[in-house]
């Protein structure tokens, strides 16, 4: 490998060429502050506009400050990056951009967790000179059901445009406007309901300030806690264990179960249940809409399609509806597990109950914010009544902890309550990329074969890369399994079996990188993505530390069946737990 | 005979296109059709007289001709071989009819390389280009030359980027021609969006085949086929003569595969700016021509490393190219024996403003100031002082008297704290305030910053609300101090040479003209009394005779007074528009 | 932008079609292919936009973000007769401000706007090459040179049946 040997801040250094100037001097220990730069290195994620120039340094022999993110190390280059000159330069710049900022840090829901409220600290920026004449930069704020756009905050960073347009291939976003009105938008300034977003969250997690952040439904959650005529149910994710501690400063990767049950017990949730049981309930259904299909096309039904698309992901949802709207009999029609959940609830354990479903309010935390979305689609609410009253994020359940004063590192583990609270290994994994397919063939390699597995994990179904494929043995049935996280890599599969090149029999789609535990509703990873890796793994370690790890096995799950629905995809199962796509958008009616 | 009629856009507008009309229909009067050609040329660079009509071979150069003149001219000076005395440009020093361009002040020491063709030709007929030597260039680098002969040619030759940076063009080709790859592109920069500038413009309509043999050379230089000019919209002749040329040009084999029978293979396409200064950046010119945002990205890489659609490609502007077919012609000593030690050749410069020869001109490198104002341009308009003259846009600065006698070239200029731009060269008298001149330039990088990089988007706008707080008469001496960190930190640390450059005017009017901004802060005054806020309109009663005109024409009604007595006016109503000043014909109203 | 809403008729979306045919629909003529709608349509309303986006398969924010870059491009219909004053450095020094006050004054609207009977817009452009015969105004293709604010109603009245 080439190698390059540079001065910085009196220290020499070598290092591979085309390292830049950032990277060298943070492997010597030197912290550069930057603002728009964002490197996600595992995702092949890089957003480097060299836009804020926050991150300038001084290069001997440079008529001007270079870009530290985006200017590579050369031989014999002599760097300083703290100098008088370079100081004076940030503080200005950042003054500047404060200048067209707004100053209400005090309401604004990145408080704490902000990039530029940071840099304004570690600067020293006390006052901001000019600001009594100084015209800011105003727009309309845009509230949709899962995200607020608040783009008076934007700093034109950009890192929501590259994860909306790069990573994720939506387009909801783009860099509008010339100049000092410039500003990151969708299509006509619109608002995001408008637009083809799917609401997925990436954009939320990466912006460093308040520009874009999540709809807080905290204070409507505590409304419901607080109000006697109702029973609040609350139901959580499978990676939202896996993030959650972060929040109070327990390392990436800590599986925190047991804390988060007890946490939720003291805020006053009357029943403390599990999606994961849920996602049990998924596979049930979508594992035996899997073998329906499979056998009636192996059997020569040419009405069938192939392959099966999972629909867990309301993001994923949401983007099949806008771009894939011609293969809308695609995807499985099972509900994802918030809703099969809220479905349930709101019928088998309100009549448990013996109570009226509107005198049940069930809240759902989620490392997802299209789960916001999706809860308040028409298709599933009854009588106006949704299945799911509210879905919170996990920093917003992470808030909700702290103003309840709740001491969570030092809480003891406790249960989920039951019946709705117990779950299998195979809801656990639903929350990294690959964990769907993985539980769904764990029970339908059973079903089909009527044998037991020869082993439960399946490693070749895991792991970090955008696209991956494997094939089963079904008992020598070959089941060809596609995966895909991150909506661009998604298209690139989509494409691929419209244009009719891919042989897949099932297709698993996660919109976020890594999978939920990578969602736009966790705790912010600030670009580093050993965090979701970190993640990943508490997921399975989990997986592996449960007694019962197949899904058709939970026996709240088989009882279920036996007391309320009959058999999967019963009709009752059908009318409750499956659901149908909508078209969305009119682009095809202008090509 | 023949009758050459400027065709550039100032005297176009001022309807050349009849001229040409009836000198036809004239000369057809007078049976002259066959003997007499009228021809529509590209610009002759005295705007400021324009329309010009010029007569060949006897040189005779009318100015600013009428269509209905032309009867007099076919009859005076076609038919009888008298010169029409009225439309000869006179010499306001001696007061004496000139005749012929060669003796007139604003041609004696212009040096016309890159402009010459201009005037000379019609524009729309290869022949008349190939006629003046027009492909011998191409002709003998293909036939002589290998690639790397031809750049040394450029490269001894000195010639440097016309465009505002200066670098060394060979330089540069060498750089590109280096660069393996299957498919590279020559780019010819014609977006030129400098507020009061048209050199590439009069380029491009008066010999356009100049700039497309030159792209074919610098094709065969690096090994690119593919030609590529970025012009403005705006343009609309600029585009229809290029355009034309290229049919030419394809037509006669100096364009397409296997150019000159040789195994060079070139064609150029056109791509349409669509009104963004910064497209000027040569980086975000390529997005633009991609089909983005024109925003600039970070250099390295160069786009003779990665350019369009990621290929080594190399971008010349204008003026650099029509430079090129004379150096490979008239040899590398020939040019750099023009000009001075590091700046070779000429600069077109697009002179304006208050003096009396607003034109297109072409100097050598090295003549003062002094020479260009008060020769070339004949001096300050109006007989008023010289205060100030502005090179390179916005991007440059405002030089003044102490400055007159510097040489021009690249590096005096920057030196000076200005720069040498694509060339506008704006002159100002003792009317203008400065302060309100380096107002308009951020107003003007304001409205062009791409938004991409803080400095710029941000720190323009307030480098511009803090003069204009100065010129409202609010300001105080710590916004000059912020003026000056702010200006030098956007200088510092903005992303691309727009925003590198922008707070050039601010500087360049803080050092040579800080007395105005003490004056507009101190005083409360704007000595040169432009800034409205700073003035009173004021009647005075002597001299008032209560004509009653000022009040009828004042817009806001704020003149009040009783008919042949002495008005007022009520400052809190009036808006300094100046409409009263205008009316009044007794000299009774002033500004204070 | 601000941008009103319109419905496109079928042979509308057909012509831009061929539009962006013609460009091949190839994303990287994007530029090219909104100078000839709008030279089509006169203005490129957000619709048009969507259909462009859809064409050439790129987003319709792309295209938005790109249409809200150039200045030349317009979301609202211009005037029929559009008038521009040249605000270049050269015309400036002469006294465009004083021409351009005057013709918002007479027409009563700011730059950008359009007079509500839809007869004239205004706008103002950097240079047109003429400064021979600053302050220069355009209308429509037409050049007045020399313009004073005095002989501005001359020049509205020209166009005022």
């Amino acid at each position: 490998m080439e190698t390059v040997k540079l001065t910085i801040d009196n220290r020499e250094i070598e290092v591979p060429k085309g390292t830049t100037i950032y990277k060298a001097a943070k492997s010597l220990g030197i912290d550069i502050p930057v603002l728009c730069y964002m490197d996600l290195h595992d995702l092949k994620v890089e957003n480097k506009p060299a836009g804020c120039r926050i991150c300038v340094v001084e290069v001997e022999g440079r008529r001007n400050l270079a870009p530290s993110c985006s200017t590579d190390c050369m031989n014999g280059m002599v760097v300083k990056t703290h100098t008088t000159r370079v100081i004076n330069a940030r503080r200005t710049v950042m003054e500047l951009i404060l200048s067209d900022h707004p100053k209400d840090c005090l309401t604004c829901p990145k408080s704490g967790h902000c990039e530029l409220q940071d840099i304004a600290v570690r600067l020293g920026i006390r006052e901001i000179p000019g600001q009594e004449f100084a015209e800011m930069s105003t727009y309309k704020k845009d509230f949709s059901p899962s995200i607020i756009r608040d783009v008076d905050k934007c700093i034109m960073c950009r890192r929501c445009e590259t994860m909306c347009n790069d990573i994720q291939t939506v387009g909801a976003l783009s860099a509008v406007n010339r100049g000092f009105m410039s500003v990151v938008a969708p299509a006509f300034e619109q608002d995001l309901e408008k637009s083809p977003c799917t609401f997925c969250g990436q954009c939320v997690a990466v912006c460093p300030t308040g520009a874009l952040t999540e709809v807080d439904h905290t204070a409507k959650v505590i409304r419901a806690l607080s109000d006697p005529t109702k029973t609040v149910l609350v139901q959580t994710a499978p990676a939202v264990r896996a993030a959650l501690g972060e929040e109070f400063g327990l390392k990436p990767g800590t599986s925190v179960t047991g804390k988060m049950a007890a946490a939720l017990r003291k805020i006053g949730f009357d029943f403390v249940f599990d999606t994961d049981f849920a996602a049990d309930l998924t596979i049930m259904e979508e594992g035996t809409e899997l073998l329906d299909r499979l056998t009636r096309h192996l059997n020569g039904d040419k009405s069938v399609r192939l392959p099966i698309l999972t629909s867990c992901c309301p993001a994923w949802v949401n983007f099949f509806e806008t771009n894939y709207n011609d293969m809308l009999d695609v995807p499985s029609s099972a509900k994802s597990p918030q809703q099969m959940f809220g479905a349930i609830a709101k019928s088998y354990f309100a009549e448990k109950l013996g109570k009226k479903r509107d005198e049940l309010v069930v809240v759902s935390v989620m490392p997802c914010l299209a789960k916001k979305y999706e809860c308040q689609r028409d298709e599933f609410k009854h009588d106006n009544n949704p299945d799911v009253d509210y879905s919170i994020s996990t920093r917003e359940l992470a808030h909700l902890i702290k103003s309840f004063n709740i001491n969570f590192v030092d809480l003891a583990d406790e249960d989920f309550d039951r019946p709705l609270g117990e779950s299998t290994g195979a809801g656990v994994i639903f929350g990294a990329t690959g964990g769907v397919i993985e539980a769904a063939v764990r029970t339908a390699y059973e079903v089909q074969t009527g044998k037991p597995l020869p082993k439960v994990d399946f490693t070749e179904l895991r792991g970090m890369d955008g696209i991956r494929s494997a094939t089963i043995d079904f008992n020598g049935l070959p089941i060809n399994i596609g995966i895909a996280h991150g909506l661009g890599n998604a298209r690139k599969l989509l494409d691929d079996v419209r244009a009719g090149k891919a042989n897949y029999h099932a297709i698993e789609i996660m919109a976020c990188p890594g999978g939920c535990i990578g969602g736009g509703g966790q705790p912010l990873h600030h670009g580093d993505s050993s965090i979701i890796k970190a993640r990943m793994a508490a997921i399975y370690r989990e997986d592996a530390g449960k007694t019962i790890r197949k899904s058709h096995e939970n026996p709240y799950i088989k009882q279920l069946y036996e007391e309320f629905l009959g058999k999967p995809m019963s009709e009752k199962a059908h009318h409750l737990l499956h659901t149908h796509y909508f078209k969305k958008g009119n682009k095809d009616i202008f090509i | 005979m023949h009758l050459l009629v400027c065709g550039g856009t100032g005297c176009r507008a001022s309807s050349s296109d009849a001229i040409v009309e009836s000198l036809k229909s004239e000369l057809a009067a007078n049976g002259l059709e066959n003997d007499v050609q009228v021809i529509m040329t590209g610009c002759f660079g005295f705007c400021e007289k324009g329309p010009i009509v010029k007569v060949l071979p006897d040189n005779t150069f009318y100015t600013q001709v009428k269509p209905e003149d032309a009867a007099e001219i076919v009859r005076e000076h076609v038919v009888k071989g008298r010169k029409v005395a009225r439309l000869l440009y006179t010499d306001p020093a001696k007061n004496e009819h000139v005749s012929d361009s060669k003796h007139m002040g604003f041609y004696r020491k212009q040096i016309r390389i890159a402009l010459r063709n201009c005037g000379f030709i019609n524009p729309e007929n290869i022949d008349e280009y190939i006629a003046r030597d027009g492909y011998q260039a191409i002709g003998k680098a293909i036939t002589e030359m290998d690639p790397q002969q031809t750049i040394d040619i450029i490269k001894k030759s000195g010639l440097r980027g016309r465009g505002g940076g200066g670098f060394p063009t060979g330089l540069k080709w060498e750089i590109a021609s280096k660069n393996k790859a299957d498919q590279k592109y020559v780019v010819c920069n014609a977006d030129e969006g400098d507020p009061g500038a048209f050199m590439d413009r009069s380029i491009l309509e008066g010999d356009p085949h100049s700039v497309i043999e030159a792209m074919s050379i610098c094709g065969y230089c690096i090994g690119a086929s593919k030609g590529l000019v970025y012009i403005r919209a705006e343009y609309p002749l600029a585009i229809k003569r290029l355009k034309v040329a290229i049919d030419q040009a394809r037509e006669y084999g100096l364009l397409g595969n296997n150019i000159l029978g040789s195994n060079f293979s070139f064609d150029i396409e056109l791509r349409y700016g669509a009104g963004a200064f910064v497209c000027g950046e040569e980086t975000a010119l390529i997005h633009s021509m991609e089909g983005l945002r024109g925003e600039p990205t970070v250099k390295p890489p160069f786009p003779a490393e990665s350019g369009y659609l990621g290929k080594p490609t190399n971008v010349n502007n204008v003026e650099t190219f029509a430079n090129v077919p004379v150096i490979i012609l008239k040899g590398a000593d020939w040019y750099s024996s023009i000009g001075t030690e590091k700046s070779k050749g000429t600069k077109v410069f697009a002179l304006a403003g208050k003096i009396n020869n607003v034109g297109l001109i072409e100097v050598p490198m090295g003549i003062t100031l002094r020479e260009v104002i008060f020769e070339i341009g004949g001096g300050i308009k109006n007989g008023k002082k010289f205060k100030a003259v502005q090179t390179g846009g916005p991007s440059g600065g405002c030089l003044t008297e102490k400055h007159l006698d510097t040489p021009i070239d690249f590096d005096n200029l920057i030196a000076a704290g200005s720069m040498m731009g694509s060339g506008g060269m704006i002159v100002m008298d003792e009317d203008d305030c400065m302060v309100a001149v380096a107002k308009f330039y951020l107003d003007f990088t304001v409205e062009e910053s791409c938004g991409k990089c803080s400095p710029c988007r941000i720190g323009n706008k307030r480098l511009y609300e803090t003069l204009e707080k100065i010129t409202k008469g609010e300001g105080t001496m710590e916004d000059l101090d912020r003026l000056r960190n702010l200006s030098q930190v956007i200088k510092d640390t903005a992303l691309c040479g727009l925003g590198q450059t922008s707070p050039n005017p601010v500087l360049s009017t803080l050092d040579n003209f800080y007395h105005e901004y003490l004056a507009h802060v101190n005083d409360r005054k704007c000595p040169a009394g432009q800034c409205k806020s700073l003035m009173q309109y004021v009647i005075d009663p002597e001299a008032c005779v209560g004509c009653t005109a000022c009040a009828r024409n004042c817009p806001v009604n704020a003149i009040s007074g009783e008919r042949k007595k002495p008005h007022e006016i009520d400052t809190a109503i009036c808006i300094k528009c100046g409409a009263c000043i205008e009316k009044c014909k007794f000299n009774a109203i002033s500004i204070q | 932008m601000s941008h009103i809403k319109v419905e496109l008729k079928p042979e509308q979306i057909a012509k831009i079609q061929e539009i962006c045919k013609s460009f091949k629909n190839d994303a990287g003529e994007l530029i090219n292919v909104l100078h000839k709608t709008q030279e089509t349509f006169g203005y490129l309303p957000a619709e048009v936009q969507e259909v462009i986006a859809a064409n050439l398969n790129i987003s319709v924010a792309k295209v938005y973000g790109v249409v809200t870059f150039y200045s030349f491009f317009t979301m609202l219909p211009k005037g029929k007769h559009p008038i521009s004053v040249c605000t270049g450095t050269a015309c400036y020094v002469r006294g465009a401000e004083k021409v351009l006050d005057e013709f918002k004054r007479v027409l009563n609207i700011k730059v950008g706007e359009t007079t509500p009977d839809g007869k004239f817009s205004l706008s103002c452009l950097r240079c047109v090459g003429a400064c021979g015969l600053a302050p220069v105004v355009l209308i429509g293709e037409k050049v007045y040179g020399r313009v004073s604010p005095d002989g501005v109603k001359d020049i509205i009245k020209e166009y005022e049946e």
